[in-house]
């Protein structure tokens, strides 16, 4: 009954209201000019000391996107963007590079542990002996990588990793140091003229995390990498890579937040799996960027694009999403199942309210034969937010006895949102089966009366029961993330309620 | 009447059947008894030729003939039968015509005449009575809607209108109450005949009770570890596998 | 965006048409809208899987008379109207209709320029039925005749319907198309049908056009409180076949059926799209979609339910399944659900997939030959669908049209593969 327990102290925390993480950090950032174009992509690269294949790669990417129109299929709306009127390179301010965490501002240090991000004391004092695996604790260390709008400002637990071969640092040092595994992978899944917001990331991407497992290797720990817009009218492009070599394992978490503000910012992040024959990744977000007021004003726009190419046989992709944040998202993580046998999971939790807008769902193309997958999507909607769930499941006539199922529930709270569904099943394979179910319902009025009999107020009514919609997603998360995205859940749905 | 040397299965690359040996004369019922996953229901799979199976070894012949090299319905015309533990629905077939199109058939294949709507309606009404079956179970689709205790009757009622040589019986008496076992043991016992065979398959003891067996084996881990009489039955009941079987 | 109008042939056909007084603004309207626009190409998220191409790019013209008639379908009523090569004959009908021009104010009420097919009608029609049950009264079984002579070419009509049921009133159409065998003709008709209050219509079509025929057909219905519409659609014939249902749930306690079958033989395409507007509270709808895809084919199902804020109460569900029978058939699927109302229970579900293994061995393990037992199966699979019709002529109709396309797909291509 923990997790009940939870969901109750949530709700009443929620009496001091707001996004808890909308505080803004005062530090002394760096920003290039403000304005895209050809000089911005340039300063970017020789900022990160770029080789030149990357800069002629970027300067590709910048010219494809010029010829781009954005996107008007999804279900939401919102002004034209300005591309123009915003910072695309934001830094905290360094006389010299830190060296270790002992040199990074401690400004910036406070504003992760403000967030409860266990960068510091408990990384390096559970580190280091290989630890996690102590059960009278019973946790695992998570080895977290931080990027603060632009850069990535600190990575811990690398020897303990690098003890198993495991590569996790920024992506701008992987350039650097493995430019081998980043030039063969990058935009390999996710090409640079895929759609108009991954072109735009290609061109400016400032930092992200990069990872690679080698073969055979089961990763000890969690690996984590915590995202914060922090600096006024900056975008942020992130770009992860994880490269899952045969027979390995990991588990990968991320996480984001933004200060309040009445100003809405950019978000376009680019993340592509690889994943080799027996390979396993889970990737875990919790996104919970601002989501601008009762009104609408201010809020990230969360453009991204996710997929991971499940390349080898038997590999199997987990993705696991908690979006209750954002004043706009749009976002489809997507599995290309090449290998026979691989497996592509998708499962989602999704909470729009006030004037948030969701259009969120995922692509499952399946190529190899045998290969399966799992797409369920928990939307709810509440306030006057729109919720919707977009899909594709593709299976090409190759994909023999290929398997997917598909389930889609809505929730809807208040009689001023909208709950929509849009999956396309595009079956071109005799031997494949093909299964889609979706309901759309409210909470039931003896639901509700149940649990105020037992003396649950409305809204800790509420938070139980979306959390029970919601379960078969939840329980997919690492422990300690499942915890926190119920906390989650409870305050997205701050008012709903009457 | 049914020769087993020597049988291997598996499913995925997983061995079940580990060289089973049976014999099964002529007008003679035997009981096949054994744990979870010992491999009772993939012996009655391979037996009927459903797909998904690997037959790495061994062979099986029925009155001389090569069952394993023949086609599901051809093992079915030729006189095969299975019980399924569990009967599959077919929604939209009608219980009548599926009966009826089986028996004719089975019916070709025997060289008998094809029988029409109205003969074939009186045939299935007289054993639908035996089975205390209502008629209306013959309008609807194949097993849709029936409770458990109708789907074994069902199986039961196909298997007396098909009239096979070897009846393999796959946990027919699961879910089924004490009433509708005697009906489905009944069904079975009437069956008996100098050219009728049956192994019966099943977990408990309690089916023997109406159906005594002339033999009975038991089949742990792929592979055939004791036969005996009836009283084999009994003495598993009383002291479970693991205790017979060492 | 000076490209060449994809629909230009059709305008030019428009441009020889006269127009009564009483049809001119609908005429106008579908006529500007078919200029600006032309038909829509597989860019339009609403034709995403069906490619109008080969119809824009197909000649039709009408040269020569209709000589012999072909054979009529069988009688399944009393009353029938019949429309040869898209002109209603008076001659072979006993049922006389009222003019369309007494339907001037209903006439482009419902079906509106905005949507693409019935734009393209309301250019080009020349024809068509205005069937008015007054209050009360029960019309009983209508038959609505189609069919074609083929001795006048490839030729393309567009007849619109217009169907008005008063408060409680009650009918059955039985709406058949048939056509010749390999001319590449396009029949495009149009239903506005209006059900007042506590109205009820069962609406049973039969599409069988030629197999080298277009068969592009769209119904709008609007549905009064307490009012029922009952649609089933069989969609067996034409090489391209586009079957749209518009229906609008206007008042309280008003209920929509859709349902049908598609047989997808070699060569084929088959795309039915259904539209459906929950705008009123205490209202229900059904579903049920059935496709069987044999040879070289293509089946599309669309299926939209738009629940609006005041529509609250509603209980709305959807099935579309499809069975696949080759290697080289192909099957899409979009249900869509969008919901403004929160007090509803609206489902949707949707299969795809070969015959069930199991099933097909349990049939072979009863002594049935594999290709028979593939076949019990198919039919059960489209019985279920065609069971549920209530007219027990209208369900004998469909019966055998369903067995007439089994047995043809049979005989010309035997299944391919195995299970």
């Amino acid at each position: 009954m923990v997790a009940v327990t939870e969901t109750i102290e949530a709700v009443q925390s929620v009496a001091e209201g707001g996004y808890k993480w909308g505080f803004e950090t005062d530090i002394e950032m760096e920003f290039a000019p403000k304005g895209l174009n050809e000089d911005i992509v340039r300063f970017i690269s020789a900022k990160k000391n770029e080789p030149a294949w990357l800069l002629e790669w970027r300067l590709k990417a910048f010219a494809h996107w010029k010829t781009m129109v954005e996107p008007e299929w999804p279900a939401v709306n919102y002004p034209k963007i300005d591309y123009q009127d915003a910072y695309y390179y934001a830094a905290p301010k360094y006389k010299v590079a830190p060296k270790s965490l002992d040199e990074v501002d401690p400004e910036l240090l406070r504003t992760y542990a403000k967030l409860g991000i266990p960068l510091r004391e408990q990384a390096i004092l559970a580190g280091v002996e290989g630890a996690g695996d102590s059960p009278a604790e019973g946790r695992m260390p998570i080895a977290v990588d931080a990027v603060f709008d632009s850069v990535s400002v600190s990575t811990s637990y690398k020897e303990r990793l690098a003890k198993d071969g495991i590569i996790f640092c920024p992506i701008s040092e992987a350039v650097q140091e493995h430019p081998e595994l980043v030039r063969q992978y990058l935009g390999s899944v996710v090409p640079p003229g895929d759609n108009y917001f991954a072109a735009l990331n290609s061109a400016v991407f400032t930092d992200g995390s990069f990872v690679y497992i080698p073969k055979g290797v089961k990763c000890p720990m969690e690996l984590s990498t915590y995202f914060r817009i922090n600096a006024k009218s900056t975008g942020q492009f992130e770009r992860t890579l994880i490269i899952a070599d045969a027979g390995s394992k990991v588990s990968y978490l991320e996480g984001c937040t933004a200060p309040m503000r009445d100003e809405n910012q950019l978000h376009a992040a680019v993340v592509e799996l690889v994943l080799m024959d027996d390979a396993t990744i889970k990737y875990s977000t919790v996104q919970n960027w601002y989501p601008g007021d009762a009104e609408g004003r201010g809020g990230i726009y969360n453009f991204v694009t996710k997929r991971a190419a499940c390349r080898g046989a038997r590999s199997k992709v987990s993705w696991t999403q908690v979006e209750t944040g954002s004043a706009i998202t749009w976002k489809y993580p997507s599995c290309i199942l090449l290998g026979d046998d691989s497996v592509g999971e998708f499962y989602s939790v999704a909470i729009t309210n006030n004037r948030q807008q969701a259009d969120t769902g995922t692509k499952m193309w399946h190529i190899g034969a045998r290969t399966k997958s799992t797409i369920v999507s928990k939307g709810i909607s509440a306030g006057r937010g729109q919720n919707t769930y977009r899909g594709l499941v593709k299976i090409s006539p190759k994909a023999v006895g290929a398997r997917n199922f598909t389930q889609c529930d809505s929730l809807l709270i208040g009689d001023e949102c909208g709950a929509h569904t849009v999956p396309y099943i595009e079956n071109r394979c005799m031997t494949a089966k093909v299964e889609h179910e979706a309901t759309t319902s409210r909470i039931a009025e003896d639901q509700l009366f149940y649990c105020r009999q037992r003396g649950l107020t409305q809204e800790e009514a509420v938070g139980l029961i979306v959390n029970g919609f919601c379960r078969e997603v939840l329980k997919e998360l690492p422990m300690e993330f499942a915890v926190e995205a119920q906390k989650l859940l409870a305050i997205s749905l701050e008012g709903s309620v009457g | 009447m049914l020769r087993i040397e020597g049988l291997t299965a598996e499913i995925d690359g997983k061995p079940i059947l580990q060289g089973v040996d049976l014999e099964v004369p002529a007008g003679e019922l035997h009981a096949i008894m054994g744990p979870n996953g010992s491999g009772k229901s993939t012996l009655s799979y391979v037996l009927s030729g459903r797909e998904g199976y690997e037959i790495t070894g061994g062979s099986v012949t029925f009155n001389g003939v090569d069952l394993l090299a023949m086609e599901p319905e051809e093992r079915a015309a030729s006189g095969v039968f299975l019980a399924f533990q569990y009967p599959v629905e077919l929604p939209g077939v009608g219980n009548a015509n599926f009966l009826r199109t089986a028996l004719n058939a089975v019916r070709r294949h025997r060289g008998e005449p094809e029988v029409d709507a109205m003969q074939f309606l009186k045939l299935a009404r007289v054993r639908m009575k035996e089975l205390s079956m209502p008629e209306d179970m013959l309008k609807r689709g194949v097993n849709v809607g029936f409770s458990g205790g109708e789907k074994k009757r069902n199986e039961v009622l196909q298997m007396a209108l098909l009239r096979p040589k070897l009846a393999i019986l796959d946990e027919t008496d699961s879910g089924l109450d004490i009433d509708a076992l005697k009906i489905v043991a009944d069904g079975v016992n009437a069956m008996r005949a100098p050219d009728f065979s049956a192994l019966i398959i099943t977990h408990y003891q309690r089916l023997l009770d109406y159906i005594v067996p002339d033999r009975v084996h038991v089949l742990m881990a792929g592979r055939i570890v004791k036969s005996g009489g009836p009283e084999l039955a009994h003495e598993l009941e009383a002291q479970g596998y693991a205790q017979v079987a060492a | 965006m000076n490209a060449i109008n994809n629909a230009a042939g059709f305008l030019a056909r428009a441009d020889t048409l006269s127009t009564p007084v009483w049809a001119a603004s609908t005429r106008a309207a579908g006529r500007a809208a078919l200029a600006t626009y032309g038909l829509p190409t597989r860019r339009a998220e609403a034709f995403k899987y069906t490619d109008l191409a080969p119809v824009t790019q197909a000649a039709f013209g009408a040269e020569g008379q209709a000589l012999a008639l072909p054979a009529l379908p069988a009688m399944r009523g009393h009353a029938r109207l019949v429309f040869v090569d898209g002109v209603l004959r008076g001659d072979l009908s006993n049922l006389p209709p009222r003019p369309l021009s007494d339907a001037a104010g209903l006439l482009g009420s419902l079906a509106h320029a905005t949507q693409p097919l019935a734009a393209m009608n309301a250019a080009l029609f020349e024809d068509g039925l205005f069937l008015d049950v007054p209050a009360g009264e029960d019309a009983g079984l209508i038959e609505l005749v189609s069919v074609v002579t083929g001795a006048m070419g490839p030729i393309a009509f567009h007849p619109r319907h217009v169907l008005r049921l008063g408060q409680g009133a009650r009918l059955t159409l039985l709406d058949t198309s048939d056509g010749v065998a390999g001319l590449g003709y396009l029949h495009n008709p149009v239903f506005e049908i209006s059900l007042g209050e506590g109205a009820e219509m069962a609406h049973v079509r039969i599409q069988r056009e030629g197999r080298a025929a277009f068969h592009l057909s769209s119904v709008h219905t609007a549905i009064a409180a307490r009012a029922t519409y009952d649609n089933f659609t069989l969609n067996a014939g034409g090489r391209l076949a586009r079957n749209e249902i518009h229906a609008s749930l206007d008042g309280p306690h008003a209920m929509c059926h859709m349902n049908g079958a598609q047989l997808v033989g070699d060569g084929q395409h088959a795309d039915t799209t259904t539209d459906l507007h929950h705008a009123a509270p205490d209202c229900g709808s059904r579903q049920t979609y059935k496709t069987v895809l044999a040879g070289r084919s293509r089946g599309v199902f669309q299926g939209k339910i738009l629940v609006s804020r005041a529509a609250q109460r509603t209980d709305g569900y959807q099935m579309n399944q499809a069975l696949l029978l080759s290697e080289t058939s192909e099957m899409d699927s979009k249900p869509q659900l969008e919901i403004y109302a929160d007090d509803v229970k609206c489902s949707h579900g949707a299969t795809v997939g070969a015959l069930d293994a199991a099933q097909l061995f349990y049939l072979r393990s009863r002594g049935i030959p594999q290709e028979q037992a593939r076949s019990m199966l198919v039919e059960a699979f489209l019985t279920e669908a065609v069971d549920g019709v209530g007219d027990d002529a209208c369900r004998t109709a469909l019966s055998e049209a369903v067995a007439g396309w089994w047995v043809g797909e049979r005989s010309t291509a035997p299944l391919a593969g195995r299970a």
